[in-house]
C-alpha cells in the first residue's frame, strides 16, 4: 500500500522555489494505478517519491508502513523502479553481470552466477546473457532492466514511462510483461491504451493531482486537459 | 576458441569474457596480486630484452584464456598504435632500446589487465575487492561501497569510449571534428552525466545501501 499525506516537493531555482509536486494526498491500494499527465507536469516526481529517490519536502510518503524519509533502505528493498531509459538503469557491461548485481544483496556468492542465469532465462534472454549490453535492441534493454528489478522480487514496482522509447512490438512485450506481474504496479505513461487496463488513474497536471478515479473517466479528463494547445 | 565467441565482443579493457579456461576459474585476488607484481616488474626489469620476454608471457597468458582472437585482436588495435607511436618516437630520440622497451612494456601492462578483466567477472571482482577493503570497516568505511565505486570505475571503461566514439561522430556529422571543444566538452558532459544516472539507478535498485 502507498500513502502520500500532504506531500509536496519543492526545489531551489533561480533563488526562488519551485513547486514540483503541490500537497497531495492519496492511498493507493490498487495492484494496478496508472499515473498520466502532459510533459513536466509532476508524474516523474510523484513515481520518484515512492521509492524514496525524491523525498517529500513536506508531509510523508509511506510505502507498506514505511516512511520513505526515515525508512529509505527498505523502502527500496520492497519497491522497483523502472526508468525509461535502460540505459540509464543497466550499470554492468553483460546482462549476467547486470541481473548478479541485483542479486548480490539476496543471493550467496556461490549461486549468484546460476541465479543470474535462471532470471535471464526467465525473461527470455538466456541467449544474451554474455552479449555487451550497448549490443541489445531497446527492448531487450528495457527487458533486462525490469529482469534485474524483478529478480529481488519487489513487492511494488514503479515504472516511469517504460515503453516510451520502445517500437511497437517491445512496447507489447513490455506491457503484457507488466499486466502478468503479481506485484503492485504504479505506472507512469503516456500509453493511454496502458492506463485504460488500470484499476485506477491519477491525472496530474502542472505538479498536481487533478483527477484520481476510475480509468475511462481519468483519460476523458486527461483529453479534454491536452486538448488546449500548449502554452 | 571460446564459447560466445559469436555473441561477446572482448572490449580492450573492463568487459568480461565467459569461459572456463584455468584463468577464469582463478580468483580475482590472486589476479590482482599477479598484476601488482607485474607492474612492479615492468619498472624494475630494465632493457628490450627483458620487456620483450614479459611481453611473450603475457601473450602466452592471454591466448591460454582463450578469448576470442579476432575481437580482441581487433580491439588490441588503438593500443598497437599508440605503441608503435610512443616506441617509434622513443627509438627516434633516445635508440632502439629504449624505444622497444616502453612499447613492449605498454603493451604488456595493458594487455595483462585485459586478461585479468576479461577473465573475471564483476560479481567475482565486487567480492574479492569487498574482502580486500574489509579492513575499512574499523575506521568506519563501507568495503562495499568503496569495492562498487572500483567495480564501476572498472567496468565503465568501454561505456567510455562507446561516450567518446558517440561524440566523434557527433562533431564529425556537423563538420566539427578538427574542433578539441566540439570532443572534449560533450565528451566531458556525458561522462558527468552517466555517472549521475549510474548513482541514480543504483540508488533505485537499492545496491549500496
Amino acid at each position: 500500500m502507498i500513502e502520500l499525506r500532504d506531500a509536496t516537493v519543492t526545489v531551489r531555482s533561480d533563488g526562488g522555489v519551485r513547486t514540483l509536486l503541490q500537497p497531495t494526498t492519496c492511498t493507493l491500494t490498487e495492484r494496478r494505478v496508472a499515473v498520466i499527465g502532459a510533459n513536466g507536469s509532476g508524474k516523474s516526481t510523484l513515481a520518484r517519491l515512492v521509492n524514496g529517490l525524491v523525498l517529500p519536502s513536506t508531509g510523508t510518503v509511506r510505502v507498506d508502513g514505511l516512511d520513505t524519509a526515515r525508512d529509505g533502505a527498505a523502502v527500496r528493498r520492497r519497491v522497483g523502479f523502472v526508468f525509461t531509459d535502460p540505459d540509464a538503469q543497466l550499470v554492468m557491461p553483460t546482462p549476467v553481470e547486470d541481473v548478479a548485481l541485483s542479486l548480490r544483496r539476496t543471493v550467496p556468492a556461490a549461486g549468484r552466477d546460476v541465479a543470474a542465469r535462471a532470471v535471464l532465462a526467465r525473461f527470455g534472454l538466456a541467449d544474451h546473457a554474455e552479449v555487451p549490453v550497448h549490443a541489445l535492441s531497446g527492448g531487450q534493454k528495457q527487458l533486462l532492466a525490469l529482469a534485474g528489478v524483478l529478480a529481488v522480487q519487489p513487492a511494488v514496482l514503479v515504472c516511469d514511462e517504460p515503453t516510451t522509447l520502445l517500437d511497437l512490438r517491445w512496447r507489447g512485450v513490455v506491457d503484457e510483461l507488466l499486466d502478468s506481474l503479481e506485484q503492485q504496479l504504479l505506472l507512469v505513461t503516456h500509453d493511454l491504451a496502458a492506463a485504460a487496463r488500470a484499476d485506477r488513474v491519477l491525472v496530474v497536471d502542472d505538479g498536481a493531482v487533478v483527477f484520481d478515479g476510475e480509468p475511462g473517466a481519468a483519460v476523458a479528463a486527461y483529453q479534454l486537459l491536452m486538448s488546449a494547445r500548449p502554452v | 576458441m571460446n564459447r560466445g565467441s559469436a555473441s561477446a565482443s572482448a572490449g580492450l579493457l573492463g568487459l568480461y569474457h565467459p569461459g572456463t579456461s584455468w584463468l577464469h576459474r582463478r580468483g580475482a585476488g590472486s589476479k590482482a596480486a599477479a598484476l601488482a607484481v607485474l607492474g612492479l616488474a615492468v619498472v624494475v626489469l630494465r632493457g628490450p630484452w627483458w620487456a620483450l620476454g614479459l611481453l611473450a608471457g603475457i601473450v602466452l597468458l592471454a591466448v591460454s584464456a582463450r578469448l576470442p582472437v579476432r575481437t580482441t585482436t581487433r580491439a588490441l588495435v588503438p593500443l598497437l598504435v599508440t605503441a608503435l607511436l610512443v616506441g617509434g618516437y622513443q627509438c627516434w630520440q633516445r635508440g632502439w632500446a629504449t624505444g622497444v622497451e616502453i612499447a613492449a612494456d605498454l603493451v604488456t601492462v595493458v594487455l595483462a589487465a585485459t586478461v585479468a578483466t576479461a577473465t573475471t567477472s564483476a560479481d567475482r571482482m565486487l567480492d574479492a575487492l569487498t574482502r580486500a577493503l574489509g579492513p575499512l570497516r574499523r575506521v568506519g568505511g563501507a568495503p562495499e561501497t568503496v569495492a562498487l565505486a572500483v567495480g564501476l570505475m572498472l567496468r565503465a571503461v568501454p561505456a567510455l569510449m562507446r561516450t567518446a566514439t558517440e561524440v566523434r561522430d557527433a562533431a564529425r556529422a556537423r563538420g566539427l571534428e578538427r574542433d578539441p571543444r566540439a570532443l572534449l566538452v560533450p565528451a566531458a558532459v556525458r561522462a558527468v552525466g552517466r555517472a549521475r544516472a549510474t548513482g541514480e539507478a543504483l540508488a533505485a535498485r537499492g545496491i549500496g545501501d
